[in-house]
C-alpha cells in the first residue's frame, strides 16, 4: 500500500482522519470536530469544483466564448440573478431562475415517474398466478402484498371492514419490507466499518510491518 | 409580476419537457434548455458555497461558539477550490489526493460510525410492543443473519430463505411504496406546474 514517502504521508493523513472520526465513539471531542469541519469544507469545495469543470466550463464558457453561442448567456444571467437572494430588497428576482429550474425538474420528473415508478411497477406486478408450483403462489403473495399496501396508503375511505382488513395486511407487508430494508442498511454500514478496519490494518502493516 | 411571471416561466419550462416526452420534435429545444438547467444548478451551488462562507465568516468575526473550527472549514473550502480550479482535477493532482485521502476516508468512516448507533437504535426500535413491531424486528434479524456465514452454519436454508424475503414480501412492500410515492410526487409536480403550489418561491 505505502510505496513512497508521498503516499505514506497521504495515507497517514487518511488514517489520522479516520481515527478522528472514530473518536466520536468515546464522546464529542476537538479531534472529531476538526474532522467534521474538514469534511464539510472540503466536500463543499470538491463539489463546487466538479460543477465548475463539468457544468460552467463545458456548458457556459465554451459555448459562449469558443463557439459564439450568445444565447447561452440567458442561463448565465438566470444563474447570476439567483445571487439576489442575498438582498432583502431584490430577493424576489431570484424567483425567475428558481421557477425556471423547478419547471424543468418537474417537467422531467412527471413523465419519468409515471413511466418508471407507476406503469412499469404495475405491469411487473401483473404476474401469472397458479398452484402448479411455488412460483405461482409466491406471485399471488406479491400481488396481494402490493394491493394491500396500496390500500393502506389510500386515505380517502375509512379503513373499516374489508378495507380495514386489507389495510392491516398492507401494514404487515410494509413492516416486513421496512425490516428487510433495515437489515440491509445495518449490513451495509457494517461492511463500511470492515472496510475502514481493513484500511487501518493495511496501513499499520505497511508502516510498521518490518518492525513487528 | 413578482408571483405571476415565475409561475408562467415554471409552467412553460415544465410543459416543454412533458411535451418532449410525447413529441420528438421538441427534443432539440429540450436538449438546449436541459443544458441551461445544469448551468443554473452550477450557479445555485456557488450560491450555496457562498452562503457557507458568509455564515461561517460571521461566526469567526464575532468570535462565536466553536469559531476556530469554522476557520478549519473555510480553509478546507478555499484550499479545495484553489486546488481544483488552478491545479486541475485529474488523477495524481493534489485535488485528487485530497479526495482519496481526506474526503473518501472521512465520509466512509462517518457512515461506518452509524453501524454502532444503528445497533443502539435497533435495540430501542425492536422492543416488541406489537405484532407489527415483532414482524419488523424478526425480518431485520433474519435478513442480517441470512447474509453472513453464521446463518448458513445455523441452518443450511437460511440464505435462500433470506432471498425469498427479499424477492417476495420485501419486493411487494417496496413496489407499493414506490407507486405511492411516485403518485404523490406526480400530483405535487402537477400542482407546481399549474401554480397551485408556490412554496418553492419563498417570501410573502
Amino acid at each position: 500500500m505505502v510505496t513512497d514517502l508521498n503516499t505514506a504521508i497521504w495515507n497517514t493523513l487518511a488514517a489520522f482522519l479516520t481515527f478522528c472520526i472514530f473518536s466520536f465513539l468515546y464522546k464529542d471531542n476537538p479531534f472529531y470536530k476538526i474532522a467534521e469541519h474538514i469534511v464539510v469544507g472540503v466536500s463543499a469545495g470538491y463539489f463546487a469544483v466538479i460543477l465548475y469543470w463539468n457544468g460552467l466550463v463545458p456548458k457556459l464558457w465554451n459555448p459562449v466564448v469558443k463557439q459564439g453561442k450568445w444565447y447561452y448567456l440567458i442561463p448565465g444571467l438566470l444563474g447570476l440573478i439567483m445571487w439576489t437572494r442575498f438582498s432583502k430588497k431584490y430577493a424576489w428576482i431570484s424567483r425567475f431562475s428558481i421557477s425556471f429550474y423547478m419547471g424543468i425538474a418537474t417537467g422531467v420528473a412527471v413523465p419519468l415517474y409515471m413511466q418508471n415508478f407507476v406503469i412499469r411497477q404495475l405491469s411487473s406486478t401483473m404476474l401469472p398466478v397458479h398452484f402448479k408450483n411455488s412460483v405461482g403462489f409466491f406471485n399471488l403473495l406479491i400481488i396481494v402484498g402490493v394491493l394491500c399496501a396500496l390500500i393502506y396508503f389510500f386515505f380517502s375511505k375509512e379503513h373499516k371492514g374489508a378495507m380495514g382488513s386489507a389495510a392491516r395486511v398492507g401494514i404487515w407487508t410494509l413492516m416486513v419490507g421496512f425490516g428487510a430494508g433495515f437489515g440491509l442498511t445495518v449490513m451495509g454500514r457494517v461492511s463500511l466499518l470492515i472496510d475502514r478496519v481493513i484500511f487501518l490494518k493495511n496501513y499499520f502493516t505497511s508502516i510498521f510491518g518490518h518492525i513487528l | 409580476m413578482r408571483r405571476e411571471v415565475p409561475v408562467i416561466i415554471c409552467f412553460l419550462a415544465g410543459a416543454l419537457f412533458i411535451g418532449n416526452y410525447f413529441s420528438p420534435k421538441l427534443q432539440p429545444v429540450a436538449q438546449v434548455v436541459n443544458q441551461w438547467a445544469i448551468i443554473c444548478i452550477a450557479f445555485a451551488y456557488v450560491l450555496g458555497v457562498a452562503n457557507i462562507f458568509r455564515i461561517n465568516y460571521q461566526v469567526i468575526t464575532r468570535k462565536g461558539k466553536d469559531w476556530i473550527y469554522k476557520v478549519v472549514l473555510i480553509v478546507g473550502l478555499i484550499l479545495m477550490i484553489y486546488l481544483g480550479i488552478f491545479r486541475g482535477v485529474k488523477e495524481g493532482t493534489a485535488f485528487n489526493w485530497v479526495f482519496m485521502n481526506a474526503i473518501y476516508p472521512m465520509q466512509a468512516t462517518m457512515f461506518a460510525l452509524l453501524a454502532f448507533y444503528i445497533a443502539s437504535a435497533a435495540f430501542r426500535a425492536f422492543r416488541i410492543r406489537s405484532w407489527e413491531a415483532a414482524l419488523l424486528g424478526i425480518t431485520a434479524v433474519l435478513v442480517m443473519i441470512g447474509r453472513v456465514p453464521l446463518g448458513e452454519a445455523v441452518w443450511k436454508e437460511f440464505p435462500p430463505f433470506t432471498e425469498w424475503i427479499m424477492n417476495v414480501p420485501q419486493l411487494a412492500a417496496k413496489r407499493a411504496i414506490m407507486i405511492g410515492a411516485a403518485l404523490g410526487a406526480i400530483s405535487t409536480g402537477l400542482k407546481v406546474l399549474i401554480g397551485l403550489e408556490k412554496t418553492y418561491m419563498g417570501g410573502e
